[in-house]
């Protein structure tokens, strides 16, 4: 069952302070309402899995591992690979998070982080089918938050395709009735680059990638995700408050825009792996 | 080869239903349907059977939830195991669980919460038969459900998903154009404040279908709307025409 | 300004009820220039103010309401009572008549238990806190026989009646005593058990019949006929 959440742990004074800034077109850490955090993307810490990328986007730190292996398809997709997305809020990466299963939050960002992924066709699943109906490549692409300063969809959504763009896969072929592994390492097939935006309401105000302070301020976010061509492959509205169709139609502008930029970043980082 | 697929909208932009590409499947709803819960609706739309039961305003349960300076609303979005083809496992899966939240944040937002602090208003949505669209006919008969309970609202929400078939944009899709279709995007929203309260997207949509879609979802909640507030008003008009009914040959007779 | 509901027209949440200066009372909201109904209910306008007499919801308690309820748990020096709404109420043991407190000090069961039926009146209730009530006054105390039902309270002030007059007609037709709890409880007790249940039926009709005109004429009726 899913219930309000406990107040945010913010003062008035200082929920004040950031819708006064605001009003004034001002953030309180100086950034434009459309401007980004820093953006930093380390490939390949992770040895031991097939792709890694550690995010930080300011101070959010987001790490996703993806492992590959074999596996039986699902029965209404027998000849396609199969994509599962994973998220979790690790207890230290804030006071507010637990140990225990997902939390709605962590549901929801996997079930976001995996939209995007698969709406967008990112992964080539055709291309990962090794013997139909009975055996294809399933990757598990999984989402680490390690420190929570906002924004964690976001963050989550780039670690997870900077991981699946530098992963490496051996090369399955079938042997007759065997499956051999070849010892040559492959990336995996991406056909797309989806790239999540998120808008965060304060008082009327629309700004992009929250801090968490901000986060615990607004009304309401809207995370758009899009892929290469500006198509929109997900969307998600969170939060107790409401958006006009206006601010839904100029969110979706910002986010095709912004996403075009994150994107080229993305690429830079994963260049050549 | 996966199942070959079906053409979901032939060259007349008519749907396998018979349904136009901007017509919403026929709706029914029922207010005060159960008797134990404080407020209740059922709704069939298309094939969706639903019911959404609401308790309270009441003791908050465990009291660590309470919130000081209003009501804590509970939320939560469950399948029945026979509602679907397959048998469905009656423990909540992740999309339940997903869908529980984005649901609750999406009638919190109408809820005067303020005027019951410390309490705690449950909202309970049984989708006894899924049919496409059954996230946003049980906003719509939750939404009806707080109203019956007497839970005072800024106004009814109203829900509606907008789909995309065979390159086309259409409103409120059955269970195989949900499937099949290339784009889904359930809304909610409320008619007299102009805004949205839950809005979804998967699939693949230019901006420009985006706000095609978004339009023609509108413009469907806005419709929905009056059938809520016609079946939230109908068990009282019918009781008062009856009773006065009654009452009338006594008149007659004096 | 303009009104747009008329009187005692039923209207659902965010319907309109008027535009301008006009003040908004209970179970109505203002947003900009406009007041809307937030419950389901009965516009009415009175003197400036726009008020909704709801048809359904749960007790809200006032201070000096009379409230009939049930102990469910014996608390430190007093009773924990349901009364039928979110709040969950307490009758503190300093709220019982003196002679007795000072006897049961040792043991609380001896005034009230587990499930007895209070009479009692609400002294303190505000946001931050919940209901106190109170057993001194007169015909406060442990209800010892009747016949209990519920009703929704947000019918009670129909059930009672301008000046009494509904509830009256009950007593006086049916020869039965009835206490109305403004929490919606309602005791009632007459010589026959036909008696009591007709005033029941007569309740029941009153509570789901309460946004009719001609209602009284009808009650009236129903019980003459069952009681003939």
């Amino acid at each position: 069952m899913s219930t309000t959440p406990q107040q945010p742990p913010i003062g008035k004074i200082e929920q004040k302070g950031i819708v006064d800034l605001l009003a004034k077109g001002l953030r309180i850490d100086e950034r434009k309402l459309t401007d980004y955090r820093d953006l930093k993307i380390e490939i390949g810490l992770v040895q031991k899995a097939n792709g890694s990328a550690m995010v930080n986007l300011g101070k959010t730190k987001v790490m996703t591992g993806i492992k590959i292996e074999l596996g039986k398809p699902f029965p209404d997709t027998p000849n396609q690979g199969v994509l599962a997305v994973n998220a979790e809020f690790v207890p230290f990466a804030s006071p507010a998070f637990e140990p225990g299963p997902p939390s709605e939050g962590a549901i929801e960002l996997a079930r976001v982080v995996d939209r995007g992924i698969r709406e967008s066709k990112a992964i080539g699943l055709e291309a990962l089918c090794v013997e139909p109906k009975k055996q294809v490549v399933i990757v598990f692409v999984d989402v680490y938050v390690l420190d929570h300063d906002g924004n964690l969809i976001d963050a989550a959504a780039i670690s997870a395709l900077a991981a699946l763009l530098t992963s490496k896969m051996s090369r399955y072929e079938m042997d007759g009735e065997e499956v051999r592994t070849s010892d040559e390492l492959v990336p995996l097939p991406i056909h797309n680059e989806p790239v999540a935006v998120t808008t965060a309401k304060i008082d009327g105000n629309m700004i992009l990638d929250p801090c968490l302070e901000e986060e615990l301020v607004m009304s309401s976010r809207l995370t758009v995700t899009t892929g290469r061509d500006g198509s929109i492959c997900a969307m998600q509205k969170g939060g107790l408050g409401t958006f006009t169709d206006q601010e839904i139609r100029q969110a979706v502008k910002t986010a095709i825009e912004k996403g075009k930029e994150i994107r080229e970043t993305i690429r830079g980082a994963t260049a050549g792996r | 080869m996966n199942k070959p697929e079906v053409k979901l909208v032939d060259e007349n932009g008519v749907r396998l239903d018979g349904r136009k590409l901007d017509e919403l499947r026929p709706i029914k709803m029922d207010v005060g349907v159960l008797d134990k819960a404080d407020g209740s609706a059922y709704i069939e739309q298309g094939k969706n059977r639903i019911i959404a039961a609401v308790y309270g305003p009441r003791e908050a349960h465990p009291k660590h939830i309470a919130l000081a300076d209003r009501a804590v609303i509970k939320c939560r979005y469950h399948m029945a195991p026979f509602s679907v083809e397959e048998r469905k496992s009656p423990a909540p899966s992740r999309r339940e669980l997903e869908l529980s939240k984005v649901i609750r944040e999406s009638l919190e937002t109408s809820i005067m919460s303020e005027v019951y602090p410390r309490t705690s208003i449950d909202i309970f949505i049984e989708i006894l038969q899924s049919d496409g669209g059954s996230r946003c006919a049980g906003i719509t008969a939750a939404s009806l459900a707080l109203a019956d309970a007497g839970v005072p609202l800024k106004e009814i929400v109203a829900a509606c998903a907008v789909c995309k078939i065979d390159g086309k944009i259409a409103l409120d899709p059955s269970d195989i154009e949900d499937k099949q279709g290339d784009a889904d995007l359930p809304i909610a929203f409320m008619p007299k404040s102009g805004v949205i309260t839950l809005l979804q997207m998967d699939g693949s949509l230019t901006e420009e279908e985006f706000n095609q879609a978004l339009d023609i979802g509108i413009a469907a909640c806005k419709k929905i709307n009056e059938i809520q507030v016609e079946a939230l008003k109908r068990k009282y008009i019918s009781v008062k025409e009856q009773a006065e009914e009654r009452h009338e040959p006594q008149e007659a007779k004096a | 300004m303009t009104i747009f509901a008329e009187k005692k027209q039923l209207v659902a949440p965010g319907e309109v009820l008027a535009e301008g200066s006009y003040f908004p009372g209970e179970n109505t909201y203002r947003e900009g220039n406009k007041v809307y109904a937030s419950r389901i209910g009965l516009a009415e306008l009175v003197a400036n103010k726009l008020i909704v007499v709801p048809l359904k919801g749960c007790y809200t308690p006032r201070v000096d309401d009379f409230v009939i309820g049930r102990v469910v748990d014996i608390a430190m020096s007093g009773w924990n009572v349901d009364i039928s709404s979110p709040y969950p109420a307490l009758l503190p043991l300093s709220e019982t008549p003196a002679s007795r407190a000072m006897a049961a000090r040792k043991d609380l069961t001896l005034i009230f238990n587990v499930g007895d039926l209070v009479m009692a009146e609400v002294i303190a209730f505000d946001r931050t806190r919940d209901p106190l009530l109170t057993v001194r006054g007169r015909g406060l105390g442990k209800v010892s026989s009747g016949r209990v039902a519920h009703v929704s309270p947000a019918k009670i002030p129909r059930l009672i009646g301008r000046k009494g007059s509904m509830i009256s007609l009950l007593k006086k037709a049916t020869s039965c005593e009835i206490i109305v709890g403004q929490n919606g409880t309602v005791l009632v007790s007459g010589r026959q058990p036909k008696n009591e249940q007709v005033a029941a039926a007569a309740m029941y009709m009153i509570e789901r019949e309460a946004h009719t005109r001609g209602l009284t004429d009808r009650v009236s009726e129903m019980m003459n006929r069952e009681l003939r």
